[in-house]
């Protein structure tokens, strides 16, 4: 098997798959709209003064950094798994020769070129509205954001895939991924920056793999937290990416002997 | 070699009865019954065979089927597709399989069929030339050039098939389950599938089971048949030994010039149709010829044709005398 072919070809098709509905994509992507949301709401209230150590800009160089790491690094693979284990159609995929993981991660990072592409009008907002005096100033620390993308998309992709295995087991967990969901909007800095919390709950939240997700990456991108915090971030996004792999990995496993392929 | 011995699956299945009582108890008091989808069943099939998989709505076709393709897990039994235990889900086994069927799409939905192709040459590790050349040979024998880059989605039912067809040949697989091939389909292109599929197994030498409820599928693609019902065997032999057992008949189909008494036909036996030009009658065996003799020299028939019953028939009247023992839990 050429790997390289097999790869271009997987992420080819993931890429053709996400563009064949173009106007479903627009909709999608403008459903990642919570940063926006959150960026008019705290910059109202930083009007007035400023919460901890965010006036209005500061806000706004959050939110906006929160869109882009939104953006690149979402994953639907937990529908994906869903509905083709209720529906039976997982079987096709059980017949290929290949982990059924490698197809769902090719399709869901096939469609990273797309979201680069919408955030295209990000980039300038940022730098004519705020400046570049809010994106992080040190050279190493702004490479080590491509690294923290990386591990918050692995954290995210593989704790979808533990969750969708749960399905193989009770036909369904939706219900579970939203309990997921709801700690992340939580405990990630989605809805509120981490460094607002009160400090004993403020330094908890910040192992938790929600915080690797979201405010790891937009720290280091905003340069809010020094190179040594960043790295261990990147340590924690490896022990949590690997754990949720290796979860999931089995769940898949001992669920797949379980699994009875219905209809057809 | 396909082997089966003594394979068992059963499924637990979660029972209720209709009504929203019903559903609201089921929240606190789910009740369940096992369901004995195949119950000990053996068989085996040599390389090269093409073995028809018969049997009611429920039997248990499709899910030794997939037993086979290594989605299901027995309940116990060993089951052996070539030198594989198909459970274990083996790259290799995978590679030397395909299951096709009527009813599950391995066709990218939105895509066409030739992103399908080239992204299954790629899985399979079949090279360019390679690939191109054995998409040229299906594309060619299922006359689906014009269709392969249009959407899936915009397809016709049997376009798809023909292509559902290329997407699971092309790795070349040496055993090919068949569920259902050409359920849908209109009758053109369920003889260029047959076509297709007979020229595949000839060329390919490939083993071949097939669970279809279309007669000339396994009439015209399968030298045996194995028959199964509530999940057990019923029979395993040719074609023509299932006939002679469950319709020890023949028919014999007449015309003749201007209409003849019915008392006449009774005669040489019992009579399934008959119309002012033409008669059907049903005949021992063993009486053929001498019922041939009399028709052409006594009825003066103009043509006369010795036929088995229609497999379909043969097939109604076996399931008929189903044995009662098969209680279900």
């Amino acid at each position: 098997m050429n790997r390289r072919l097999l790869l271009a070809t997987l992420l080819r098709t993931g890429l053709a798959q996400t563009v064949a509905y173009r106007g479903e994509l627009v909709v999608w992507l403008l459903t990642t709209n919570t940063p926006i949301i959150m960026l008019i709401v705290w910059t109202a209230v930083a009007a007035e003064a400023p919460v901890g150590r965010y006036g209005t800009n500061e806000f706004a160089a959050y939110f906006l950094a929160s869109l882009v790491v939104r953006l690149l690094t979402g994953a639907w693979v937990i529908w994906e798994i869903n509905e083709e284990i209720r529906t039976g159609t997982l079987s096709m995929r059980l017949l290929k020769p290949l982990h059924p993981f490698l197809i769902y991660a090719a399709e869901n990072i096939g469609a990273w070129p797309i979201r680069i592409v919408f955030l295209l009008p990000v980039v300038p907002l940022f730098l004519v509205w705020l400046g570049p005096s809010y994106l992080t100033r040190d050279p190493i620390q702004a490479l080590l954001f491509v690294p923290c993308l990386l591990g918050a998309w692995g954290i995210w992709f593989s704790s979808m895939l533990c969750v969708g295995c749960l399905a193989l087991y009770w036909h369904r967990s939706i219900s579970v991924f939203d309990v997921w969901l709801a700690a992340y909007l939580a405990f990630s800095g989605y809805l509120v920056p981490i460094d607002l919390f009160p400090v004993w709950l403020r330094d908890w939240v910040e192992l938790l793999p929600f915080a690797q997700i979201l405010a790891l990456p937009v720290n280091t991108m905003l340069g809010v937290i020094d190179r040594g915090r960043t790295i261990t971030g990147l340590l924690l996004q490896l022990v949590y990416g690997l754990s949720f792999t290796s979860l999931a990995l089995l769940l898949f496993r001992r669920g797949v002997r379980r699994f009875e392929a219905f209809g057809g | 070699m396909i082997a089966v011995e003594h394979l068992v699956k059963h499924y637990r299945v979660a029972a209720r009865s209709a009504g929203i009582g019903a559903a609201l108890r089921s929240v606190f008091n789910r009740t369940y019954r096992t369901v004995r989808a195949v119950d000990d069943i053996t068989f085996r099939i040599q390389p090269g065979e093409s073995v028809g998989f018969l049997g009611p709505n429920g039997a248990g076709k499709t899910t030794t089927l997939k037993v086979l393709a290594g989605l299901l897990v027995p309940t116990s039994g060993r089951v052996q597709v070539g030198e594989f235990t198909p459970q274990d889900r083996r790259n290799a086994f995978l590679r030397s399989i395909t299951l096709v069927t009527g009813q599950k799409n391995q066709l990218i939905w939105d895509l066409p069929p030739v992103d399908t192709f080239d992204l299954n040459a790629a899985i399979y590790g079949i090279g360019p030339d390679d690939m191109k050349r054995r998409l040229a040979e299906l594309v060619s024998l299922l006359e689906i050039g014009e269709i392969i880059t249009k959407p899936t989605r915009q397809l016709s039912l049997g376009e798809r098939m023909k292509c559902e067809l290329t997407a699971a040949l092309l790795h070349y697989p040496r055993v090919l389950f068949l569920d259902e091939p050409t359920i849908g389909l209109d009758v053109t292109m369920q003889a260029s599938i047959r076509r297709f599929i007979r020229g595949y197994c000839r060329r390919h030498g490939a083993t071949v089971l097939l669970t279809s409820h279309n007669m000339a599928d396994v009439s015209e693609i399968c030298d045996r048949v194995i028959l199964i019902d509530y999940g057990k065997l019923r029979f395993d032999g040719s074609i023509t030994q299932l006939v002679r057992r469950t319709r020890p008949y023949k028919r014999l189909e007449l015309r003749f010039s201007s209409p003849v008494e019915p008392e006449r036909l009774q005669a040489l036996g019992d009579v399934v149709l008959q119309t002012d030009s033409k008669a059907v009658i049903q005949i021992p065996r063993e009486r053929l010829r001498a019922s041939m003799e009399s028709a052409l020299k006594d009825l003066e028939a103009v043509d006369l044709t010795a036929t088995d019953a229609p497999l379909e028939e043969v097939l109604a009247e076996f399931f008929s005398q189903r044995p009662d023992a098969r209680v279900r839990r």
